[in-house]
């Protein structure tokens, strides 16, 4: 009854042997619904999860970041597959009233810290370095495996990030910084070394807008709590505890993810608009042009998740080529001409366009010949009136 | 008469500003006539060209024999000036304007000091006429000869120019003539100047300055004038900045710079008013019966609430060792205060303190709570707090530094002593036994005072030892936690005005910021968080005020209130640093930046440098007379033997007041002995006694020195000293101002005038009356009236005396005892430098 065509050949997924084994009468739906199967091309999921600030007073950083790694984990990426840094030990802080804790509501409502926390990078291992060195792999070779970002071209990464930042910059451990270009630079590193399918960046900092804005690798979707020039504001002040527990954003962010299964069908769309205005004070920012898919298809499970996908159908569906799959794709997503010609790394996007997008204005100088000019009236004047030969007297 | 011939003249100079010496038009438009314009170069054409330019004044008598001067000081300048004019007015058309004379009277009509100057620059001039010259030639057609006489575009210069050139163009112009007077002199010191000389635009002409000089002379010697008067305009600049100081641009508001004590969000559980007031009446009964501070009964409590305990025993030898001497030292509000136990001049007594550990931090950190306990039964109130604050505080697991309770007896003397053993230091000659237990360094400090069950309001003191202040953000923590509590809290007993934008709230800071300024320049420590500064340990010291007003708060509220703040300060991970360490304070929530404050000082001193800056180009030109080469014909003057202001004239009195000083510092305690066997008093009163004799006996110097002073160059003998005593002073001012400002501006305002003044010329006994009134004796005296006046509580004159000599006494041993050093700066620093002007005054 099976019948084998040619292009069960092309077929190389285990997926795609499965969904081959039934049957060839394919209705159109069942075709939608492959390719649905198909829209994101990762096979695994990895999460960099950084807090770059110490000190009680910043608590909530860390409680951002224990919040998010407990919304991953949750939603089924292994320890083995987040990278958690954590710039201090809040939970065994001697200032914690609540020892081995960190709440992210207050009156101790949701304990973030768990009794299962690995953390990879601590305290003064946060630093900008190891952060550059986890995102490229260019990792000394004694760094064990739970160290490391092991991801390949078929990996989602998502990249949380939140601390003290300005304009351009986000500050670790209150001795350095990593810039926008340094991140722009590092992702665009891990493209070449095809070391991620996509990538979702989210930060939660001042002037989160500004970290992004650099960007100029394929694939990335950015998020940030707040435009450039706006404060990102704290949240859940705990008179018990004595500081904030948590920033407005993460707060809603985590809200949200607590709301999600492995199974929900929650797309990016419901994300960027998490926390309005209203909530956040500041505004969230999102990034798509880089992204090559339409946010409203990307699952949020896509990176916040490990999510095998598993379809039962009694149908047999006809796949198309590869090519065929991602020209028809990008025609839904309605994407240029020219990207549909084969990729090429590193010009496939105009580079120099969104490096140079807001030209610096300059400061208005006066032209060097007017004070030249001016000078040289003054000792005019200078001379006109007293004569050189008064010059010993001056000097 | 002529007078009105002057005004329009610089008026008009003012609406011509190309008459700076550019434009060889508008010589007649000064007190001259124009004629002479053209009448001056045939007149005198054989006149040197290294003439003097006719503002340089001073340099003019050198070139008389000595044997003259006196003689030409006395001359009735009126004579000269008629010759003066005659001769000028060569061409007969000075009759223009009357009388030659009378019009050169009449412009140098300006100060009876710079008429005789003027007197001699004539003298000069015709003397020198018949020399040959000694500068480059000047051709009829050089353009400085063209030019309008001196004295109308000084003028000019100093009606446009206004403040900034004005007051210095005087010297500089003086100085400008200088090198110009031949090849033979070397570089004067002045050729450091050199680029400023561009201010003194006008060489000499020297022809025209002859032709000119009567009232060319008269309206150049005007220009002196008007460095007293910039100088009394930065005087008064400098006081309207500290008036000013109070106003919201300049005073801004507070706030907490330091991100771990960012918000007063803590929960405050403190509820053990019973407890602490159960704690403070059996502290106050085992007191009244030991008559002691209860150190058994004072271990046992703090045991039994869960603290590491240990005690320190002290003992301090005073420097006047006997009963009397309470009857001078003050208290904190300038009453004599309580009695202390001294048996022959030695004090004793035992400092408890208990430490709480923190329970997961190791012991490197760690804040103070302290309470002061003097002989009587006062702040007992504040052991009971401190007890019950300490047996809350034991229960909380928080805490990240170790909290050290202490109690120490004699107020700030077991303070210093716990201090000082604290550190391992010893600065004062204390005698302690050493801690047992120590737990890290310390933070922050908060000392409390307390004496009634009640309290109607907080008042908070900063100003420590030698005017240290804490860092803002410690009274900024205060101040949040006032406010969360609805707490009244006071600054200087003031309360806090409402509305700044009004009149009414910067006038009411007014007062806090001159009392804050008085008590910080007294360099007391006031309160025994006056001696942590000195350690670098932010502290300050809150008292409960239990007055009449309706509302009142009690040990709970402000037990909540320093929970809060501990709680806060145990969230610091740094040292406080963040915010200003150099503030004034018009109200708790509003301080001054040092950045702001420090203009009104620097215009006050600005007068000190401006007049020294005078008497030397006065001095510095006298000088240049003198090595004018004595080989040069006519009528060379016979160098005096020396400079005249050799240092031999200078070494003696400022060697005598620097003794004079020595004697007020050492003596009054020295030789009280002496004084008590001798004369019936006590030894207290014998310091202060022998303070003030030796103080009022420097006035006699002048005489002194008089004997021991050759006296050949008498003017310039005084200008000699005064130039080095405004220096002595300006540095002096300057640098207390950058240490304790409150100290410097309060010396600068009440010593610069009269420093500005003393000479021995003119009204003397007015001189002589202002500089006695601005001594720092009087300066002491007239604050404390200032101080209880702006407390609303005045003295009469008789308090006021005995206050003084409670003060005095009071500033002796509080130098001897915490090491504070108002009397050593005064006694050692200003009083010889005001005694130089003293000298000056009575120079003969």
């Amino acid at each position: 009854m099976a019948v084998t065509d040619s292009l069960s050949r092309a077929a190389s997924t285990l997926a795609a042997v499965l969904l081959l084994s039934f049957g060839s009468v394919a209705a159109s739906h069942i075709e939608d619904q492959a390719e649905q199967f198909f829209r994101s091309g990762h096979t695994n999921n990895w999460a960099v999860l950084v807090c770059t600030s110490r000190f009680w007073f910043n608590y909530r950083h860390v409680a951002n970041t224990l919040s998010v790694y407990r919304s991953v984990k949750r939603l089924g990426i292994p320890d083995s597959h987040i990278v958690l840094m954590l710039a201090d030990d809040m939970a065994c802080n001697p200032r914690n009233p609540k020892p081995a804790t960190v709440f992210s509501h207050k009156n101790m409502e949701l304990n973030v810290y768990g009794d299962d926390v690995e953390v990879d990078y601590r305290s003064y291992e946060v630093t900008v370095e190891n952060f550059l060195r986890v995102l490229t792999g260019r990792i000394p070779p004694s760094t064990p495996r739970s160290k490391r970002l092991l991801s390949d071209d078929r990996s989602n990464i998502l990249i949380y990030m939140t601390g003290h930042g300005g304009n351009g910059f986000l500050k670790f451990q209150d001795s350095e910084e990593i810039t926008n270009i340094e991140l722009a630079d590092a992702f665009e590193q891990m493209w070449q070394k095809r070391r991620y399918n996509e990538l979702l960046f989210i930060i939660d900092t001042c002037q989160g807008a500004s970290m992004y804005e650099r960007f100029y690798s394929p694939n990335i979707m950015a998020l940030a709590s707040s435009q450039v020039g706006e404060d990102s504001l704290s949240h859940q002040p705990d008179p018990a505890i004595g500081v904030h527990l948590m920033d407005r954003y993460t707060f809603y962010v985590l809200e949200f993810l607590e709301e999600i299964n492995p199974a929900s069908q929650t797309n990016m769309n419901d994300l960027f608009q998490v926390c309005p205005k209203s909530l956040c004070v500041s505004t969230p920012g999102h990034r798509t042009d880089l992204f090559q898919r339409d946010p409203k298809n990307v699952l949020i499970t896509d990176f916040f998740g490990s999510v095998r996908k598993v379809e039962i159908t009694t149908e047999t569906i006809k796949l198309q080529q590869d090519s065929e799959i991602m020209e028809s794709s990008y025609k839904e997503d309605q994407m240029d001409e020219e990207l549909m010609e084969p990729l090429k790394y590193a010009e496939q996007l105009p580079v120099a366009q969104i490096i140079h997008q807001k030209p610096k204005l300059k400061d208005w100088h006066p032209p060097g010949g007017f004070i030249l000019g001016l000078w040289a009236l003054i000792i005019m004047v200078f001379f006109k009136t007293y004569g050189i030969k008064h010059m010993k007297f001056i000097f | 008469m002529t007078s009105d011939s002057c005004g329009p003249s610089s008026r008009l100079y003012l609406a011509a500003p190309d008459q700076l010496g550019l434009l060889s038009s508008g010589c007649g438009a000064t007190c001259l006539p124009p004629g002479r314009c053209t009448a001056g170069p045939t007149l005198l054409g054989a006149a040197p060209s290294g003439l003097p330019n006719p503002l340089t004044s001073c340099r003019l008598h050198q070139h008389r024999p000595p044997s003259s001067r006196p003689l030409l000081w006395a001359r009735a300048p009126s004579a000269l000036d008629m010759r003066a004019g005659a001769s000028v007015s060569g061409t007969g058309s000075a009759g223009e304007r009357g009388s030659p004379g009378l019009t050169g009277a009449a412009c140098g009509h300006r100060g009876g000091d710079w008429r005789r100057e003027r007197v001699r620059r004539w003298e000069r001039v015709r003397s020198r006429a018949a020399l040959p010259r000694h500068g480059p030639p000047v051709g009829p057609g050089s353009p400085a000869r063209a030019r309008p006489p001196r004295a109308a575009p000084q003028r000019a210069a100093v009606v446009r120019t206004g403040l900034g050139e004005a007051g210095t163009r005087g010297p500089w112009t003086r100085a400008a003539g200088g090198p110009m007077r031949g090849p033979h002199r070397g570089p004067g010191p002045l050729q450091l100047l050199a680029p400023l000389r561009l201010l003194a635009p006008f060489r000499s002409c020297p022809l025209e300055a002859l032709r000119i000089s009567g009232p060319g002379l008269a309206l150049g010697s005007g220009v002196p004038m008007q460095d007293s008067g910039f100088s009394v305009l930065s005087y008064v600049a400098g006081i309207a900045w500290f008036l000013a100081l109070v106003f919201p641009p300049l005073t801004q508001r507070t706030y907490m710079s330091e991100n771990a004590m960012g918000s007063t969000m803590v929960e405050e559980q403190f509820a053990g008013g019973d407890r602490a007031r159960a704690f403070a009446r059996d502290f106050a009964a085992h007191r009244k019966k030991s008559g002691a501070l209860p150190v058994a009964w004072l271990e046992r409590t703090m045991r039994s609430v869960g603290l590491e305990v240990y005690t320190q025993s002290f003992s301090r030898k005073l420097p006047f060792p006997d009963e009397t001497h309470e009857r001078y030292v003050l208290g904190e509000w300038g009453v004599p205060g309580p009695r202390k136990h001294l048996e022959g001049g030695m004090v004793s007594g035992t400092n408890v303190y208990g430490i709480l550990r923190a329970p997961r931090a190791a012991s490197t950190e760690s804040l103070v709570l302290t309470v002061p306990c003097g002989s009587d039964s006062t702040n007992s109130q504040a052991v009971g707090l401190l007890l019950a604050l300490a047996a809350h505080f034991r229960g909380q697991i928080y805490w990240a530094k170790d909290i050290i309770f202490l109690v120490t007896e004699h107020d700030l003397l077991g303070t210093e002593a716990w201090l000082e053993a604290y550190h391992d230091v010893n600065v004062t000659g204390m005698q302690s036994s050493p801690l047992q237990g120590r737990a890290g360094a310390i933070q922050a400090a908060v000392a409390l005072e307390l004496s009634s069950d009640v309290v109607t309001s907080l008042d908070v003191a900063v100003e420590g030892l030698n005017g240290q202040l804490p860092n803002l953000d410690l009274l900024n923590l205060f101040q949040t936690f006032c406010q969360k509590g609805g707490l009244l809290c006071t600054l200087q007993g003031k309360l806090q005005p409402q509305d700044w934008t009004s009149l009414d709230g910067p006038l009411q800071g007014l007062q806090t910021l001159l009392l804050m300024v008085l008590r910080q320049a007294s360099g007391r420590p006031h309160g025994s968080h006056g001696l942590f500064l000195r350690y670098r340990v932010e502290a300050l010291t809150l008292r409960g005020i239990n007055s009449f007003r309706q509302y009142k708060y009690d040990l709970v509220a402000v037990g909540k209130a320093l929970e809060g703040m501990f709680r806060k300060l145990n969230h610091l991970l740094e040292r406080l640093h963040q915010s200003f360490f150099l503030y004034l304070l018009p109200g708790l929530s509003r301080f001054v930046s040092i950045g702001l404050y420090m203009p009104a000082v620097g215009f006050l001193l600005l007068v000190l440098g401006l007049k020294a800056l005078e008497l030397w180009m006065q001095l510095h030109e006298a000088g240049m007379g003198l090595e004018e080469p004595g080989g040069a014909p006519g009528p060379s003057v016979p160098l005096p033997p020396s400079q005249g202001v050799g240092l031999a004239s200078l070494v003696a009195p400022l060697l005598i007041s620097q003794a004079m000083g020595l004697a007020l510092y050492v003596l009054p305690v020295l030789g009280q002995h002496v004084a008590t066997q001798h004369f019936p008093v006590a030894e207290a009163e014998a310091v202060v006694l022998t303070l003030l004799a030796i103080y009022a006996a420097g006035l006699a110097l002048p005489h002194n020195t008089h004997r021991v002073v050759s006296t050949q160059a008498p003017d310039r003998g005084w200008m000699a000293l005064k130039l080095v005593a405004l220096i002595y002073l300006a540095l002096q001012l300057g640098c207390i101002a950058l240490t304790n400002f409150s100290l410097g501006f309060l010396l600068a305002t009440s010593m610069v005038p009269a420093a500005a003044l003393a000479k021995p010329h003119g009204p003397r006994t007015l001189y002589a009356a202002l500089l006695v009134l601005t001594s720092p004796a009087a300066m002491l005296l007239g604050s404390l009236f200032l101080w209880r006046e702006l407390q609303e509580a005045p003295l009469s004159l008789a308090e006021g005396w005995q206050l003084f000599l409670a003060a005095l006494a009071q500033g002796v041993l509080e130098h001897h005892t915490y090491g504070a050093l108002l009397f050593p700066l005064l006694s050692l620093g200003l009083y010889p430098c005001w005694l130089l002007f003293w000298n000056v005054l009575f120079w003969k």
